[in-house]
């Protein structure tokens, strides 16, 4: 598929090279992309100032190894956010080719049902919502449960009734998934209100953990996005390689006709696969709604977050989405710790350059394969 | 040569014949407000049929780039008093900066995303949409999230509140321009190419075509129209910020060129003037009122899932029903789409 475009035939008749010529711009392109590369890495640990026109906030990570450590765990800790939602989003595209627009509007709905039920739960909230100290680990943990459970059972609603009989018309489908997440995001502003609103950690987490590291004192929730992340992948990782239904995913990601023939009952399949990826934007955005907030447009950032996740890492690949999410982490929080202190808001330009260069050096994705 | 007298040339010549004498018989408002937007939006979905129909390349960047348009204009030509780089520049000046830095923009856009195709291609715009709009929301040197207010427009065409009618026909000239250059384009060599590329770009290839440069080539021709749309939206709305190339809006255009017809130029206007007047007199409607969003969202799903090809496809059925012809969409599928997923 893709060596169609790399065969010799795709030149320009009239400007054929030679085989050494062709070697030297190789060589030539990867040099420029290696350097591209390791500038920013030198500017981090050595040369980001601490004053001067270009003054950053914490300086090189020679000058300032505590900050760089914080500025890294921060990387890894996003990633593992990103790593949640869009593992969902990836297991969804790799089985099944449906591109779930409406990932980012599941996202938002999980976490919208999981504040209004701890709201609930807790009984009277200020006006700037609920307090940690006000909230125990059943008052997040049953919110989390039902709002992943609720976003799961939408997911399959969705795919059952809309995209079912759709099967193998991938574009139709996106845009059928387009649909829904503009009917839900505009139902979640008329039900949910257009606040920026956000669930309340339980007071056992929202503490600093000593990590004994340069006196390191870091948010215990990051650490524990962290460590939820780590048992979901490795979750994912034991359903998709120990288990039969994993078994038929990952046959079914190869040769869908062929699983089929053999028998197997792809459908359910299929509707397993929506209900695991439906179900991880719905726990996405409890703990995102957790970590940072919910409001209307949030739905967005996240589908574009997934989106690039995947786009980097590869579409459908499980190990392409943990790569694709810790270069994403890392990318945007370097961005934001180490420009220059009054261009920090640059930062979002650098999404589109890490994806640009992965698109640019391999258009399918770093673990991607043809179709 | 002489022209037959076919029901889709009787139709466009009342449609032109209405456009032009719209203001004598129309309300200041209706011209002003509603058909001037409308002939903006269908400049902006006319680019996104032109990509998908003769491209094979659904896109959903063509607002990001309508925006980058908007954007360099108000920070060119504006002066003082609002947000952005105030260069006050002459407006002519800034147009054309801004449709440079639009088709920069686009063929960058589109040399990244022309290896991918489909699904994948779809993802890739997106993601150039939503980047856009938040890009233009944190930069606060070119935008912030309040926008560019105050942008001027030409002596010669006046303020869109003073002189509706001026805005209004130069709206109608560059959309009537959009729409002959597109029907041109497409019989070109290249809008040829272009369609073979999109019918089999394995065959194209081997033939010697570089099919990545054709679509690149083709992503930055609609990155031009879709610019002139966005130079046109910032003189008619005098502002511009980040939530008019949000994700709503961006979808808006596609909810446009799918509800006008995937498949046909025409369509863009067409379902642009079905969206301006539901948007409009929808919040009217009490069940409905303020979820205009959740309505076009219904409707979006219902002609995706039935596909009739849209508005367009309705009336070329009717048409077929009459005079007992067969036409419409017969190498696509009924809503426009690619039929299958062309492999490159």
């Amino acid at each position: 598929m893709d060596s169609a475009l790399r065969s010799p035939a795709t030149r320009p008749r009239r400007r054929s090279f030679t085989a050494g010529q062709r070697r030297a711009i190789r060589v030539g392109g990867w040099t420029t992309l290696a350097i591209l590369a390791t500038l920013p890495v030198l500017w981090v640990l050595f040369f980001a100032p601490t004053t001067g026109k270009f003054a950053t906030s914490f300086g090189s990570a020679v000058h300032d190894p505590k900050d760089f450590v914080i500025t890294v765990l921060n990387g890894v800790t996003a990633a593992g956010l990103y790593f949640v939602v869009a593992s969902g989003f990836t297991l969804i595209f790799g089985l099944m080719r449906v591109v779930n627009m409406a990932h980012g509007a599941f996202f938002l709905l999980g976490g919208y049902v999981a504040l209004k039920l701890q709201r609930h739960m807790v009984g009277g909230s200020g006006a700037f919502g609920l307090d940690s100290s006000q909230v125990n680990l059943t008052h997040w943990i049953v919110p989390t449960i039902v709002g992943t459970v609720l976003v799961a059972v939408a997911g399959l609603l969705m795919q059952q009734l809309f995209l079912r009989w759709n099967q193998g018309q991938d574009l139709r489908q996106a845009l059928i998934t387009i649909a829904i997440s503009i009917i839900l995001a505009d139902q979640m502003l008329a039900h949910f209100g257009g606040v920026a609103e956000d669930i309340a950690w339980p007071r056992n987490l929202d503490t600093f953990t000593n990590l004994r590291v340069s006196g390191i004192q870091y948010t215990t929730t990051r650490l524990f996005i962290l460590a939820l992340a780590l048992v979901v992948g490795a979750l994912l990782w034991v359903w998709l390689k120990r288990t039969r239904t994993g078994m038929v995913i990952r046959a079914g990601v190869d040769d869908r006709a062929m699983v089929s023939a053999l028998g197997i009952n792809i459908q359910r399949t299929f509707a397993v696969a929506f209900i695991v990826g439906s179900a991880l934007a719905g726990l996405g955005g409890v703990i995102g709604g957790s970590f940072a907030s919910l409001a209307p447009g949030v739905d967005a950032n996240w589908l574009l977050y997934s989106l690039v996740v995947v786009i980097i890492g590869g579409m459908g690949s499980l190990g392409g989405a943990a790569i694709g999410a810790l270069l994403l982490g890392m990318t945007t929080n370097f961005a934001a710790a180490y420009l220059p202190a009054n261009y920090t808001y640059y930062a979002i330009i650098f999404t589109f350059v890490l994806m640009a260069v992965v698109l640019a050096v391999r258009p399918l994705g770093l673990f991607g394969r043809p179709a | 040569m002489k022209l037959a007298l076919t029901p889709d040339r009787v139709a466009a010549a009342l449609a032109l014949v209405g456009a032009v004498i719209a203001p004598a018989i129309l309300s200041s408002y209706w011209v002003g407000t509603l058909l001037t937007q409308m002939l903006i939006l269908g400049i902006v979905a006319a680019s996104l049929i032109f990509l998908s129909a003769y491209g094979g390349m659904l896109s959903l960047a063509q607002v990001a780039i309508y925006g980058i348009a908007g954007f360099v204009l108000g920070n060119a030509t504006t002066n003082g008093n609002t947000k952005g780089l105030n260069l006050g520049w002459n407006p002519w000046w800034g147009v054309l900066l801004g449709l440079a830095i639009a088709v920069a923009a686009g063929l960058l856009f589109g040399a990244l995303a022309s290896r991918s195709i489909g699904i994948y291609f779809l993802m890739i715009t997106l993601t150039y949409s939503v980047i856009a709009n938040l890009s233009f929301g944190q930069i606060t040197d070119v935008s912030g999230f309040g926008g560019i207010s105050g942008i001027p427009t030409p002596h010669l065409i006046g303020s869109a509140e003073a002189h509706p009618n001026r805005l209004y026909y130069v709206a109608l000239g560059v959309a009537l321009t959009v729409y002959i250059l597109l029907r041109y384009i497409v019989r070109t060599p290249f809008g040829m190419t272009l369609q073979g590329v999109r019918d089999d770009p394995v065959r194209m290839s081997s033939l010697g075509y570089n099919v990545v440069l054709h679509r690149t080539m083709a992503f930055g021709f609609a990155a031009l129209i879709a610019a002139a749309g966005g130079e046109l939206f910032v003189w008619w709305n005098g502002h511009i910020d980040p939530t008019t190339i949000g994700l709503a809006n961006t979808i808006d255009v596609l909810v446009i060129a799918v509800v006008g017809g995937l498949y046909r130029i025409e369509g863009a206007w067409v379902g642009a003037l079905f969206f301006v007047i539901l948007n409009n007199y929808s919040q009217q409607i009490s069940f409905i009122g303020p979820r205009f969003a959740t309505l076009i969202g219904a409707i979006f799903l219902v002609i995706v899932l039935v596909s009739p090809g849209g508005l367009m496809g309705l009336w070329e059925r009717t048409i077929s029903l009459t005079s007992g012809r067969r036409r419409g969409p017969t190498d696509r599928d009924s809503i426009g789409l690619p039929r299958a997923e062309p492999t490159v």
